[in-house]
């Protein structure tokens, strides 16, 4: 299997293969098995790889497979090659896992949609391409999964391609994720001119060595992380994420909670030696996060649509992790990511199934009282709600306060360090506020929808509450692989060690325990000032409670349910410019060059019916054509 | 010679049994049966390219790489060209069906002549003697001829066939010419003798004159300007599918002969030649572009856009190195394969009883055959040259050789003119995706699907994979760039 590692992405690419040439004939279970088939393939495979990776390798080697030389032209070239080691086996068993459990709760979501065999081909090409992208052994073959995956989530944000919504929220996402993209390509062109090389290991290498400018080195961070923050959706560019809820729930959680916008995360991890060269490029990083994990706490408390709470926090989380790849601790991190992917997959898949029994309503204040009608997903929402609010021993608890941790004992910026740890325990705040909110609107209170949906109310098939069941369960427990030392064993640390080597005069972090004994405490508590806050406000009184924040405080409240209104000021001061300005190239300017063309053309066209008059159809002047050309010939060599 | 020498020429002995044998099949009262033709000329075509492949084998192990007082040889260039010419007869082949059951000519007798020419093909480029590649060359020319009028009771294909013959004719005397006056002044037909004798010479009128002469007749063969203009004529009035053969094998056979020639033979003299062929490349492409864009006839505009593509095989064989040998090679091969392709497209339009000849022919395809015209683009974009299609890979070798050699300017020239012939290309496209209209119906029989999806996946393929072809032109071109480098040594 090493030395196969290609197996693994073309399994799902199969699959897509099949859906998508042969799916529209084919029947709806053909079309499931194919999908699952080939997800399933993907995951077999991989865990097959990472056990006998694990035999191999003991100290968290890199194993390289390289498939082919893409080119190689003077001195750049680059191989088409997958590499294997702990970071993309973390990766590969989050990815392919959750994304078969995603496959397998689709076929019950999807099942009376049109276009069934359409969106398991794209689901199959996701999976594809997202494997390319953290088995890629250079950054610009996982560059190539990283356009893939932008490129389905595209097709799969406008799988409803007949509301306009949808067809929008999808270019909003491809355009915005264009700008990152932008940032990702300058970053490589700056590896190939300088570093010679866009492969993961001679980059590290290289930018060790000696003679390598600090600028430079910050200026590819950054433009990295200009990449990472439009795929993992950070400020700047995060306003992409939440119009990105128009697709199918189950796309949310695999796509836009638990697997692609953490590409950004991965990214950076993967560059940690660049990024530790440079700490101002990690300030940026954990700076970005920590105003992105609060303002987006901020918005989801005042968000109604079931979904769009989630995309906030989805947003908010993805800033944790930055923080922590940001302060330096990489492993706290991927951990984060790993730990978000159970939980906000479970998260989402809950509302998808919350949606599935309301028929299709997605907003909260239309909710209420579901406990006791759906047990299964109201169980299990809830597991995954107190593992994101920060509970221990929940998941989400250990891999924030591992984070969080980090920031406060920081040693590339202490101060600022202690900023970014303030920040971020007053977005858990939030958070723990924002989904206890979501979580009693829902599921507490009266029912206030209408009589029909009531009608209606039913739990999921098994095909969607057995994912649910799973996934709550590893949000439960997920977090025992990354206990904080005070306790024993960092599994997670100690596996992820090996790709984090340590670099002549860069101190790494290392946490003292009481900071680390403090920081749960503080966690804690902060956890169960949210939990108590969002009960006190919404488990009896439901909506009443906004109502009369609305009243008290109009305009904030307007502000945060408007989300700060940052759409619009793009609108005018990014997007109403640039169409001024196209327009004024287009019909100014485009219209002198057309002229131009237009006379040239008109020059060979004129030229070319010159030529036709020596095609007079007569064998005679042709002959006659002929020997004056050999004349010539013999003139000029004369 | 002994009979293990026979060797040497197996497939083209089987060929030439085997197309005799077509040729006596409905003396025997097969005259009904004219489906099985084709399968026996597949079948035929299929054991000489095995024997090929046997012959080459048992040649590796030999001392003496030609044979036949030194006029034969079988080495990895001939083999390359071998290949590729039987691959574009068969396709050829596979393209003819349709066209012989509504023409009721027998088919016996077509694919015989097709079998002759491809003998033709694969015996002038195992030629390493003027003579043997001249026999091999008329062998070819006298079959195109015939073919070329196979449309006996239409007026344009017999008008073809004349102007063919009588300009063939002409062209041959020529070459005669040349070849005589080459052997007057070296004493020697045989291209490793007249490299030897012509190291040592300084100049001489006599032999520039004769190279002048064998050029002139090669560039007929090829259709460069000058000596192109029987080409437009030609190629509109045979039958659509010899049109296909004569802008595809039988050109990339005259490409073959033509580096074989100036690279083992003449590149002692290549500062006097060189200028004279870069004349003719610069005029070739630039009339075949410009004449090509104001044509509505397709099998026109196709016959000035394979005098260009003329003009850009040229370069490789101007340049004299091993980007250029390799380009020669690279390029005939994405050449024949685009060509293919989109005469089989071309084949599956019919509008009566002639194949879609117009581009208005080609109005709204999109809507009727989606996947076709998909691959009409394809074939179009590898002819422009642009990536990640085959054309693409060709061109870069061919250009970088140019330019490698010194002959910057000519690959400006090629590069702009590359870009006029989008203009023309990019026509046909305009006219598949945004025109409306069906004045031609799509008829494709599952023949043609083959050919042009074949053509599509190799065309593709290269494109995006193009490693193992340069590797194997590398290698196929090795032995020809030896010779020419190392007498080239001294300079």
């Amino acid at each position: 299997m090493l030395n196969n590692l290609w197996l693994i992405p073309i399994a799902p690419f199969v699959g897509f293969l099949i859906n998508g040439f042969f799916g529209k004939r084919a029947g709806k279970t053909f079309v499931t098995a194919v999908a699952w088939l080939g997800s399933f393939a993907a995951a077999a495979l991989g865990t097959l790889a990472a056990f006998e990776y694990a035999g191999q390798y003991h100290h968290g080697e890199r194993h390289l497979n390289v498939i082919y030389n893409w080119f190689s032209s003077g001195n750049i070239g680059a191989d088409i090659a997958f590499q294997l080691d702990p970071l993309s086996i973390v990766m590969l068993m989050v990815v392919t896992w959750v994304g078969f459990l995603i496959h397998v709760y689709s076929a019950g979501y999807m099942a009376h949609e049109e276009g069934y065999w359409r969106y398991f081909a794209y689901l199959n090409l996701f999976l594809a391409a997202m494997l390319i992208l953290i088995l890629g052994s250079s950054y610009l073959f996982m560059f190539v999964g990283w356009e893939g995956v932008g490129l389905c989530s595209y097709l799969l944000i406008g799988f409803y391609y007949d509301r306009d919504f949808a067809a929008a929220a999808g270019k909003k996402a491809f355009i915005v994720n264009r700008i990152g993209d932008f940032g990702f390509l300058i970053a490589m062109f700056l590896m190939f001119a300088y570093l010679g090389s866009v492969d993961f290991a001679q980059v590290s290498q290289r930018a060790m060595g000696s003679g390598i400018d600090g600028g430079l080195i910050t200026a590819i961070c950054l433009f990295l992380f200009l990449g990472a923050a439009g795929k993992s959706a950070q400020i700047p560019l995060y306003v992409w994420l939440p119009d990105a809820m128009a697709g199918p729930t189950p796309v949310s959680a695999l796509i836009h909670a638990a697997t692609m916008v953490t590409a950004g995360v991965y990214m950076v991890a993967r560059t940690n030696v660049l990024y530790r060269l440079s700490p101002t490029a990690m300030a940026v990083v954990a700076t970005v996060g920590a105003l992105t994990a609060l303002f987006a706490a901020t918005i989801g408390v005042r968000q109604n649509d079931i979904k769009k709470v989630l995309a906030y926090s989805t947003v908010s989380q993805l800033g944790f992790m930055f923080i922590g790849v940001g302060v330096g601790a990489f492993s706290a991190g991927v951990f984060h990511l790993v730990t978000h992917a159970f939980f906000k997959a479970c998260l989402f898949l809950g509302a998808g199934s919350v949606i599935h029994a309301m028929s299709g309503e997605q907003d909260i204040r239309k909710m209420g009282g579901l406990w006791k009608k759906i047990p299964i997903t109201a169980w299990t929402f809830l597991i995954a709600t107190i593992a994101i609010a920060g509970f221990p021993p929940f998941a989400g608890f250990f891999s924030k306060d591992e984070i969080l941790a980090s920031a406060f004992s920081t040693p590339y910026f202490p101060g600022l360090g202690k900023l970014i740890y303030v920040l971020g325990t007053i977005a858990a705040l939030f958070t723990a506020f924002y989904m206890f909110r979501l979580f009693y609107l829902t599921f507490f209170g009266k029912f206030r929808g209408t009589h029909e949906q009531e009608h209606h109310l039913h739990e999921s098939p098994a095909t969607m509450t057995i994912p649910l069941i799973v996934l709550a369960a590893l949000s439960a427990i997920g977090g025992l692989i990354g206990i904080p030392h005070v306790f024993g064993h960092n599994w997670l640390a100690e596996w992820l060690h090996p790709i984090i080597p340590p670099l002549p005069g860069v101190h790494d972090l290392h946490i003292p325990a009481n900071v680390e004994w403090a920081v749960m405490i503080v966690s804690t508590l902060v956890a169960a000032i949210g939990l108590f806050a969002a009960m006190r406000l919404y488990r009896d009184r439901g909506v009443a409670a906004d109502e009369a924040f609305e009243r008290r405080s109009p305009g904030l409240a307007r502000t945060l349910e408007n989300k700060y209104y940052v759409d619009e000021i793009y609108g005018r001061t990014v997007v109403t410019p640039l169409e001024v300005g196209s327009r004024f190239l287009w019909k100014v300017v485009d219209s002198v060059i057309d002229g131009i063309a237009a006379m040239l053309g008109f020059f060979v066209r004129g030229f070319g019916d010159l030529l036709r008059f020596f095609q007079t159809g007569n064998v005679r002047n042709y002959a006659l054509m002929f020997f004056i050309g050999v004349v010539v010939f013999m003139w000029v060599l004369r | 010679m002994t009979w293990s020498d026979t060797v040497f020429l197996l497939p083209e002995i089987i060929l030439t049994l085997g197309a005799s044998a077509l040729l006596f099949v409905p003396l025997i009262g097969e005259r009904g049966a004219g489906r099985s033709a084709k399968w026996w000329t597949l079948v035929i075509l299929g054991i000489t390219a095995a024997s090929v492949i046997v012959s080459s084998n048992a040649v590796v192990g030999m001392t003496q790489t030609a044979t036949f007082a030194a006029m034969f040889a079988l080495d990895s260039f001939a083999i390359f060209f071998k290949l590729l010419f039987l691959f574009a007869i068969a396709m050829v082949v596979l393209m003819s069906e349709d066209f012989l059951r509504e023409s009721r000519y027998s088919p016996w007798e077509y694919y015989s002549l097709l079998a002759f020419a491809l003998c033709g093909m694969m015996f002038m480029v195992s030629g390493v003697h003027l003579i043997s590649i001249y026999v091999g060359l008329e062998l070819m020319s006298l079959s195109s001829y015939i073919l070329a009028g196979y449309y006996k009771n239409e007026q344009k294909s017999t008008e073809a066939a004349m102007k063919y013959f009588i300009l063939g004719a002409v062209s041959s005397a020529i070459l005669l010419y040349g070849i005589s006056l080459i052997y007057g002044v070296c004493g020697s037909l045989n291209l490793a003798d007249i490299d030897r004798a012509m190291s040592t010479m300084i100049t001489n009128d006599a032999l520039m004159v004769g190279i002048m002469l064998l050029g002139a007749g090669l560039c007929f063969k090829i259709a460069a300007v000058p000596f192109h203009v029987w080409t437009p004529d030609v190629y509109e009035g045979a039958p659509t599918p010899i049109t296909a053969f004569l802008s595809t094998a039988s050109k990339a056979a005259a490409f073959s002969i033509f580096a074989r020639i100036f690279y083992s033979g003449l590149h002692h003299f290549q500062l006097d030649w060189s200028s004279v062929l870069a004349t003719v490349s610069a005029l070739s492409m630039i009339v075949g572009n410009l004449a090509a864009i104001t044509q509505n006839n397709l099998k026109r505009m196709l016959a000035y856009s394979s005098i260009a593509h003329a003009g850009y095989a040229l370069l490789g064989i101007i340049s004299l190195n091993a980007m250029g040998i390799r380009g020669v090679l690279l390029y005939t091969l994405v050449y024949v394969l685009a060509n293919l392709g989109i005469w089989a497209v071309i084949l599956m339009l019919r509008r009566h009883e002639y194949a879609g000849e117009q581009v208005d022919d080609f109005d709204g395809l999109y809507r009727r055959a989606p996947f076709w015209a998909f691959a009409m683009v394809v074939f179009l974009l590898s002819l422009g040259g642009i990536p990640p299609t085959a054309g693409f890979i060709g061109k870069y070798f061919l250009f970088a050789a140019a330019v490698q050699s010194g002959f910057g300017w000519l690959a400006i020239i090629a590069v702009l003119m590359s870009a006029v012939s989008m203009f023309y290309y990019l026509r046909i496209v305009v006219a598949m995706y945004l025109k409306e209209g069906a004045a031609a119906e799509v008829s494709a029989s599952g023949s043609l699907r083959f050919v042009a999806a074949v053509c599509l996946a190799a065309t593709l393929f290269l494109g995006v994979l193009p490693r193992p072809l340069i590797d194997q032109v590398t290698y196929s071109s090795r032995r020809l760039l030896v010779r020419a480098l190392q007498a080239d040594g001294g300079r």
